[in-house]
């Protein structure tokens, strides 16, 4: 093949990559960077300013939202992964064959249906005519109705089950490449169970951990369902807030100044986690 | 800027023009309605009778808006907006346009209604709004649990605690503000004025937000809380009221002591309509006093067009009027017309209560 047509090849590859990088990501993030520096001053009539920004550190409740969303968030990709860890240590080096790819197909199994029939089943378990309060109403072990929807524990809970999948998976893919013989080598040389953990089995997954933690914690941050419809009236979600500028205050302006700031939040908390763990993106996300 | 603009509108319409192209074969109604509004059987007489098709998308008064300035008035060749949030809509966005009142045959209008709305719905001298159907909102309520409720405030009293439901929108800060003693209507002139209003009705709000179960969005979500008896009282439209009331005799629409506030939906054409004179066709159908009928009987609420209740299920008839004395249909607050900028005031604030503790 001579060297045009290699680049001809190239180019055919890459075009519907670069197509959609460029008509649906680039191009509406410069729009919405126009949109977020202009400033109403009249009907119809708009001025350049900083005034939508301005608006966010002034007013506490909008800035507070999205510190919260993304506390959150980081809880809940901590707990999402020392709750998936034992879960993909167990599926990637305690089972082998048949068994292995069932549990494997179980933690998939749920995602079959989408997000949205899966939030209305937890509500329908949770509300309080729903059916946790009622059997346990039956059971006799509380006296009255109890709400367990609308507050942040349910959401956290919503929150962790969304992702697990997606902190599972790279888990196990990396696990998985861990040769046995080194923590067998480990064992003769006298460790512990712990140092093990430690200095062997932590350091190798270190790219899948770093990797699912990325993914969960970006897809938590940017959840709208989940928190929405679990947490009510104290959602409190930053995206939720987005949703409204958007929509019903028909305050694009604004709306679009606070997607820039969830991009510039979650982008910089994503940066820190690298540093913090040495890893770069190369070697956690691309490698898994 | 523009050129990127046009860039992204280009790609934008080729895609939808190449989904629309698969469905316009014969002449199509775009509209752009409530639910309820356009009822199956009046859209298969219609098509009967004009051979056009009407294709339905339900929204509300925001949905709505928001659809048609993302679009510059294109995309929907009719919708029904409420008259309320017309004049200040156009002036901000211009997402509509004017209709021709010589294509409307304004003796199937009940008058008075006709006239009004044509005044609230005017801007620049040209009027973009005919009636279509007209309701309340107030108080759903569970008279035996919630028998102390009489009035909105009444909502944050103890009573009635943890089993309250409302929207977090406009309405709600309107409804509050009036069970305060407070007039919003007649501070919409008065940006300061309205401002303290708003304050005043925030802090309230935020003090009740504890009686609160959810604040509810959808209109099914609303009428599962009630008839699981999780709510037992609600701000909400006198149909959704109605509708309980068939199922659960304790559960009715109550007008408010501080009075119910009043809309009427109404037919404007977006800026970019391509089917106007089906527009035209369907207003002047739909305003026949049986159509009108036919249409009340599924959305359950009444309409502008005259002898348009000839043919409304009596039950409705009842319901209608044990929620409604004379005294309560006097009282009923109608809605003036929303003066632009005010509702970035009332944004601001229904922010300020979602996100209070």
């Amino acid at each position: 093949m001579n060297s045009s047509q290699t680049r001809l090849t190239l180019i055919l590859l890459l075009s519907p990559f670069l197509l959609w990088l460029g008509l649906l990501v680039i191009i509406p993030h410069i729009d919405m960077f126009f949109l977020s520096i202009r400033e109403k001053v009249a009907p119809r009539t708009y001025e350049t300013s900083l005034a939508n920004y301005a608006e966010f550190f002034t007013e506490p409740f909008y800035w507070n939202t999205l510190a919260r969303t993304a506390f959150m968030s980081i809880l809940a990709t901590v707990l999402t992964l020392i709750i998936a860890f034992p879960v993909a240590y167990y599926i990637a080096k305690m089972l082998r064959g048949k068994t292995k790819s069932i549990l494997f197909l179980l933690c998939l199994l749920p995602f079959w249906v989408s997000e949205l029939v899966r939030t209305f089943g937890w509500m329908i378990l949770l509300r309080e005519t729903g059916v946790i309060s009622s059997s346990l109403q039956w059971l006799g072990l509380i006296d009255g109705p109890i709400e367990f929807l609308y507050n942040d524990v349910t959401v956290m809970m919503g929150l962790i089950y969304t992702s697990m999948l997606f902190m599972v998976v790279p888990l196990v893919s990396t696990l998985d490449s861990l040769d046995d013989s080194l923590i067998e080598a480990g064992y003769d040389l006298g460790g512990s169970k712990l140092s093990i953990l430690k200095e062997i089995v932590i350091p190798h997954s270190m790219p899948g951990i770093i990797s699912g933690c990325i993914v969960v914690f970006m897809l938590t941050l940017g959840n709208y369902l989940t928190p929405i419809l679990l947490g009510g009236k104290s959602s409190m979600w930053f995206t939720g807030q987005i949703y409204t500028q958007f929509i019903t205050r028909f305050n694009w302006e604004l709306g679009a100044a606070f997607c820039f700031l969830l991009l510039i939040v979650s982008s910089t908390i994503v940066w820190l986690g690298l540093k913090l763990s040495g890893q770069t993106l190369a070697s956690t996300v691309a490698k898994s | 800027m523009k050129a990127i603009k046009k860039l992204t509108t280009g790609a934008v319409s080729a895609a939808i023009l190449l989904g629309a192209s698969q469905f316009a074969s014969a002449e199509t109604l775009r509209l752009l309605t409530w639910g309820g509004y356009a009822p199956d059987e009046v859209i298969a007489q219609f098509k009967a009778e004009t051979g056009i098709d009407v294709e339905v998308t339900k929204s509300n008064n925001e949905d709505m808006i928001s659809k048609l300035r993302a679009t510059g008035g294109s995309g929907f060749d009719l919708a029904q907006p409420s008259q309320d949030r017309i004049s200040g809509a156009q002036a901000e966005f211009d997402i509509y346009k004017p209709i021709d009142l010589s294509k409307i045959d304004n003796s199937l209008f009940i008058d008075s209604m006709l006239e009004a709305t044509k005044n609230t719905t005017m801007f620049d001298g040209d009027v973009y709004g005919v009636p279509h159907i007209w309701g309340t909102s107030g108080l759903v309520l569970d008279t035996k649990m919630a028998a102390s409720v009489k009035d909105y405030a009444d909502l944050c009293s103890a009573d009635v605690a943890g089993k309250v439901s409302y929207r977090l929108k406009r309405p709600t800060l309107i409804g509050f503000a009036f069970s305060m003693g407070l007039d919003p209507f007649a501070a919409y002139g008065d940006t300061a004025k309205y401002q303290d209003i708003i304050n005043q009705v925030t802090d309230k709000l935020i003090s009740c937000k504890a009686n609160v179960k959810t604040y509810w969005s959808g209109g099914d979500a609303l009428m599962n809380l009630l008839r699981s008896g999780e709510a037992t009282a609600a701000m909400a439209w006198d149909t959704g009221g109605w509708k309980l009331n068939k199922e659960l005799p304790n559960v009715t629409f109550v007008a408010p002591t501080s009075g119910a506030l009043g809309w009427i939906d109404t037919f404007v054409l977006p800026r970019k309509t391509k089917a106007e004179d089906a527009a035209y066709k369907w207003i002047n159908f739909v305003m026949q006093p049986k159509i009108a009928s036919m249409i009340t009987n599924v959305a359950g609420n009444f309409t502008a067009s005259k002898g348009g209740d000839v043919e409304v299920d009596p039950e409705l008839q009842k319901r209608f009027k044990a929620s409604f004395s004379q005294a309560d249909i006097d009282n009923i607050k109608w809605y003036p017309t929303v003066p632009a900028g005010l509702e970035t005031m009332e944004g601001k604030a229904l922010d300020r209560i979602n996100a209070a503790k």
